[in-house]
């Protein structure tokens, strides 16, 4: 962290603020975008493939004549005679219609799994899907390289990413903390989004890579282990789609806590680097203390 | 703290902003631009030369697909695509249990050839339990028999200039309004000559049936199903894809599937 200006000779009178530091480097920074803009193209399409066959099975093959699905999504005609979503999670059904299975307007619906605000193209395209997919998917693992290498260079991973266990003594303060949305801009990571960023970074991407090459036919001759690894190309293609899963979320708390945590100072930082911190601490005052007042 | 309320405030107008535009989004906004011809789509289909490449790199020319154990035979092999052709040659075809059906090797070979159904079951066979992967997303394992290509290749001496199968098709399959063309597919000669690429006329120790391809069906295990054509009526060795179809290499290609199914 570099510090940019010190802001010790504030005029009388003027609130004190905090110093503002370099806290992103520029290969986090421009991977981040990278990724922000891949993921979003990456989703949409992955759900327009996944709707040419909207069910996930365990093992090596998909079960027509036993069953071995954990997910399914469809629609059924019901006793009413009307149409209705359904999808099936591990043998249960719950009615998804105008989301899963039906959606669109009522006079004429789509049967379909995800519905057509929800993938690209908004119709039934798969080969255009496959198209996006792919182009997206070499962008986003060309980042995830230039982000690894630079980030285990620069100290980025064991300095920021990797929790130390001071981070997990100190995970119940900070989710007491997170809970009660207050939060300390020192310009560091807490435990919490250590363990975020560290999970998704160091898990969640290298697993939704490695699954996505395991469900391709060429890359089975090539480096067969993955089939061990994942249990078979069904899993693989069922953990794909929980990565996804998971990355969703992920963004939803992310966008979240931008917000809840100053959005222009977050936004700077993501994009010039500059990120103001708190004001610096009184003498004989403590993070603690502060945090109390 | 008062630093927090106002970071809350402006959390709450930001993202009530944000999720009243919500509805006005969706991804129709996007539709034209990835439409059939549009030149984005070109650019982003050109990611898929570079996987062809990169996996050419990777895979190695025989490096073997999985193979399964026979317990690993769970159902029977789901059909897909035609899967019961009504063209008038096949059917007549198919009328004499195939006995008049015979299998043309032309194009850039130095020996034309002809083979009938019994000579092809007749010649050294090869056997494997594989996994096959639609392009939908499905897979489904099945025992496969057939003749290795490379040994109707062989025979007929593959002119240097040839560079790619082309496997012609008797089953059309419909294009909406502009009527039905013939299933066409190709691949080039490094899978072409794969030891896992066989002509199959066997499924599950049964004939191949009629719904996966029956006579004869090519393998092409590195690569997804839509690469594996049925109802084979002749191969041809080219130099160029061009002439078939709309150029693509297969009857998918034409509708915009990459041409290279290994992935």
């Amino acid at each position: 962290m570099t510090i940019v200006n010190e802001v010790e000779d504030m005029p009388m009178g003027q609130p004190e603020t905090g110093r503002v530091i370099v806290r992103h480097g520029l290969a986090t920074r421009i991977t981040h975008w990278t990724w922000a803009v891949a993921l979003f193209f990456l989703l949409l399409s992955g759900l327009q493939i996944f709707n040419a066959h909207p069910s996930l099975y365990i093992g090596n093959q998909s079960g027509f004549e036993f069953d071995n699905a954990i997910l399914e999504i469809g629609a059924v005609r019901g006793d009413d005679g009307q149409p209705r979503g359904v999808t099936t999670v591990f043998g249960r059904s719950f009615t998804t219609t105008g989301v899963l299975g039906m959606s669109g307007v009522a006079e004429n619906p789509s049967y379909r799994g995800f519905p057509a605000w929800a993938t690209l193209p908004s119709y039934q395209d798969l080969s255009t899907g496959r198209v996006i997919h792919f182009f997206f998917a070499w962008f986003f693992v060309a980042a995830f390289l230039v982000w690894l290498v630079s980030s285990l260079i620069n100290g980025h991973i064991r300095r920021d990413i990797l929790p130390s266990l001071a981070d997990v003594r100190a995970l119940p303060q900070s989710l007491a903390d997170h809970l009660r949305l207050r939060f300390h801009h020192d310009g560091r990571y807490n435990g919490l989004q250590k363990f975020a960023y560290a999970g998704v970074l160091l898990v969640v991407f290298p697993l939704i890579i490695l699954t996505g090459l395991t469900m391709s036919p060429g890359m089975n001759a090539a480096w067969p282990w993955l089939l061990d690894v994942f249990g078979g190309r069904q899993t693989a293609r069922t953990l794909h789609f929980l990565c996804m899963a998971l990355l969703v979320l992920f963004f939803i708390v992310h966008i979240f806590m931008v917000f809840a945590a100053g959005p222009l100072n977050e936004m700077r930082s993501i994009v010039t680097g500059r990120y103001r911190t708190d004001a610096p601490l009184k003498e004989n005052e403590t993070l603690e203390q502060e945090t109390r007042r | 703290m008062s630093r927090f309320l106002v970071n809350r405030r402006r959390f709450l107008k930001v993202a009530g902003v944000a999720a009243s535009a919500v509805p006005l989004s969706g991804c129709d906004a996007l539709d034209g631009l990835l439409s059939g011809q549009s030149p984005a789509r070109g650019i982003m289909a050109s990611a898929n030369t570079l996987t062809y490449r990169v996996q050419r790199m990777l895979i190695g020319a025989d490096k073997l697909a999985p193979e399964f154990a026979a317990s690993e035979v769970r159902q029977g092999q789901r059909p897909n695509g035609s899967t019961d052709p009504t063209d008038t040659d096949y059917l007549a075809l198919q009328g004499k249990g195939f006995a008049d059906y015979r299998l043309q090797v032309t194009g850039l070979v130095e020996k034309p050839l002809s083979f009938s159904l019994d000579e092809i079951r007749n010649m050294p066979a090869r056997t494997q339990i594989t996994r096959h992967d639609c392009v939908e997303g499905w897979s489904c394992i099945a025992k496969w028999s057939g003749v290795p290509l490379a040994r109707l290749l062989d025979e007929a001496k593959v002119k240097p200039e040839a560079r790619f199968v082309v496997f012609h098709c008797f089953d059309s399959m419909s294009l909406g309004l502009s009527g039905a063309v013939p299933y066409y597919e190709s691949i080039d000669l490094i899978d072409a000559r794969h030891p896992q690429t066989i002509l199959a006329y066997g499924c599950n120790d049964q004939p191949l049936p009629v719904a996966n391809g029956a006579p004869l069906r090519v393998r092409i295990e590195r690569q997804l199903g839509y690469k594996m054509a049925k109802y084979i009526k002749s191969i041809e060795l080219v130099s160029t894809l061009q002439p078939f179809g709309r150029g693509k290499g297969g009857f998918w290609e034409d509708l915009g599937y990459e041409w290279y199914g290994g992935i």
